[in-house]
């Protein structure tokens, strides 16, 4: 196959053939993961800078693990303490780190759409969306995609179930996207006042009743619930949440039997999901954790590897 | 090279690697993705015949180990390693094709020094064709056939061709 992508911003642009081609190649990287050396050399001589605005540890160094793996030099830029904080804008920021020779920046930033406007601004350093503000966080779907393709064979006519605050999510929109490019059906539960506008338009289908919404799903996708959310009165008490919408056995028995539990962590137990789920035989979230590293080295060497793309 | 020189040529390989191995001991046989693979099991099979033993087998890809991935326009497939057994202290006998520059031979000693630390490491080939450019000789060869560089030489296997036979052609021919 001709791989025709360089960057990552979100995974509207990508069909069902790369994406399968992406999770094809995911597979042999996992493998490594449990050779005594880990490292390989494909990307020697690769500069992979991860510039982060906003805290994140486990996608942070999910990436760079992936490639410390491929063996790509990492600059870890984090915010603070860093030029931003003395004004500097992300364009030229965006400019200094190419003039420092990097080949690829991994961002997360709390605006919408900053990593499309690095890509922009950038010539010749691959972006890889790390999540940008409530809009895309597409390397967390394909890890997620990855782990239900490994454990269920296939996504053809899956349904999957999405729980939680679907408004402020980026992993909730990609993983719509990400799902039902693969062939899934996604229904969406949670409180109604964490729901978007524009549910309608990535083909979605709200159920408020979490135990109707989850009925038969194959997969039930908790989403992280943030407690400022709280503050802004947009649910009335974290205990409230868990009675409601939180994953515990009750809820599990009315999905599929054997379905796959996943959350993209961290967990809020006793939030989003009972610790006799969270550690239960059908949670899949370490194996998320795992795939999370393989989905990266796949996407770095794909898009790193190779000379004149795009 | 058709079916039955291949099968001539593959029966004696494995005799060869019997005597310079007192029988096959301690060996490990490790075929390279991917038409060395099945030349390996090719060989266990002529082995297990030969001296009624099981030499263990494994395959190794070598795609992350190559020395040309910037320099390619795109990025080869990766296939998995899956090697059984672990090769330290075993004499590892790498299967390939072709040996032609002896860049990848060089990419699988890196992948296979990651893997553990064998006592001994020796190079089965079916067709040694010249031109390398590296420092590596082939311990046991098929049959050396002399090439230019604009020819290509094309082993096709049964498992994956439906067809045993090694044939060249011109590159341009075989850019078809």
């Amino acid at each position: 196959m001709e791989w025709k992508h360089r960057s990552l911003i979100d995974l509207d642009t990508w069909s069902r053939e790369e994406i399968e081609y992406l999770l094809e190649n995911a597979k042999n990287m996992e493998d490594l993961l449990d050779r005594p050396i880990k490292k390989v050399p494909a990307l020697r001589g690769k500069l992979v800078v991860n510039l982060f605005y906003e805290p994140s540890t486990r996608t942070r160094v999910s990436f760079e693990l992936a490639e410390k793996f491929l063996s790509a030099d990492v600059v870890n830029w984090s915010v603070s303490g860093s030029s931003s904080v003395k004004g500097e804008t992300l364009r030229d920021t965006a400019w200094t780190l190419e003039s420092m020779g990097a080949d690829a920046v991994v961002i997360r930033h709390g605006a919408v759409g900053s990593a499309a406007y690095l890509k922009n601004k950038l010539k010749r350093s691959a972006v890889f969306n790390g999540g940008d503000g409530t809009h895309a966080h597409p390397t967390q779907a394909l890890l997620d995609i990855y782990t239900a393709w490994k454990r269920l064979g296939h996504l053809d006519g899956k349904k999957m179930t999405i729980i939680g605050d679907i408004q402020h999510s980026r992993v909730a929109r990609s993983n719509m996207i990400g799902f039902k490019t693969m062939g899934a059906n996604v229904v969406l539960s949670g409180p109604p006042t964490l729901l978007p506008p524009d549910l309608e338009s990535f083909g979605a289908v709200y159920e408020a009743n979490p135990f109707e919404a989850v009925k038969e799903a194959d997969i039930v996708y908790l989403l992280r619930i943030q407690k400022e959310r709280q503050d802004e009165g947009l649910f009335p008490s974290l205990d409230e949440y868990f009675l409601t919408y939180g994953a515990d056995e009750r809820l599990i028995k009315a999905a599929a039997k054997e379905a796959l539990i996943m959350h993209p962590g961290p967990v809020n137990r006793r939030v989003e999901i009972e610790s006799a789920v969270a550690d239960g035989p059908q949670s899949a979230i370490l194996a998320q954790v795992r795939s999370g590293v393989a989905v990266r080295m796949a996407l770095l060497y794909l898009c790193l590897g190779g000379a004149g793309k795009e | 090279m058709n079916a039955d020189e291949m099968t001539r040529a593959l029966k004696r390989l494995a005799h060869e690697i019997l005597e310079k191995n007192r029988g096959g001991e301690n060996c490990l046989l490790v075929g390279i993705q991917r038409r060395g693979v099945h030349l390996a099991n090719r060989l266990k099979e002529y082995i297990k015949e030969t001296e009624s033993k099981k030499v263990p087998s494994g395959v190794l890809d070598i795609t992350l180990y190559r020395d040309d991935l910037t320099l390619l326009h795109d990025q080869p497939v990766l296939h998995s390693t899956a090697i059984p057994v672990d090769i330290s202290n075993k004499t590892v006998i790498l299967v390939d094709d072709v040996i032609y520059t002896g860049r990848t031979t060089r990419a699988a000693l890196d992948a296979l020094m990651d893997l553990g630390r064998p006592s001994a490491v020796q190079l089965c080939v079916l067709i040694d064709r010249g031109h390398r450019e590296l420092p590596i000789h082939p311990d046991f060869v098929g049959k050396s056939v002399p090439t230019s560089q604009d020819e290509v030489v094309e082993v096709r296997v049964n498992e994956l061709d439906g067809v045993d036979e090694v044939v060249i052609c011109q590159r341009e021919e075989y850019r078809q």
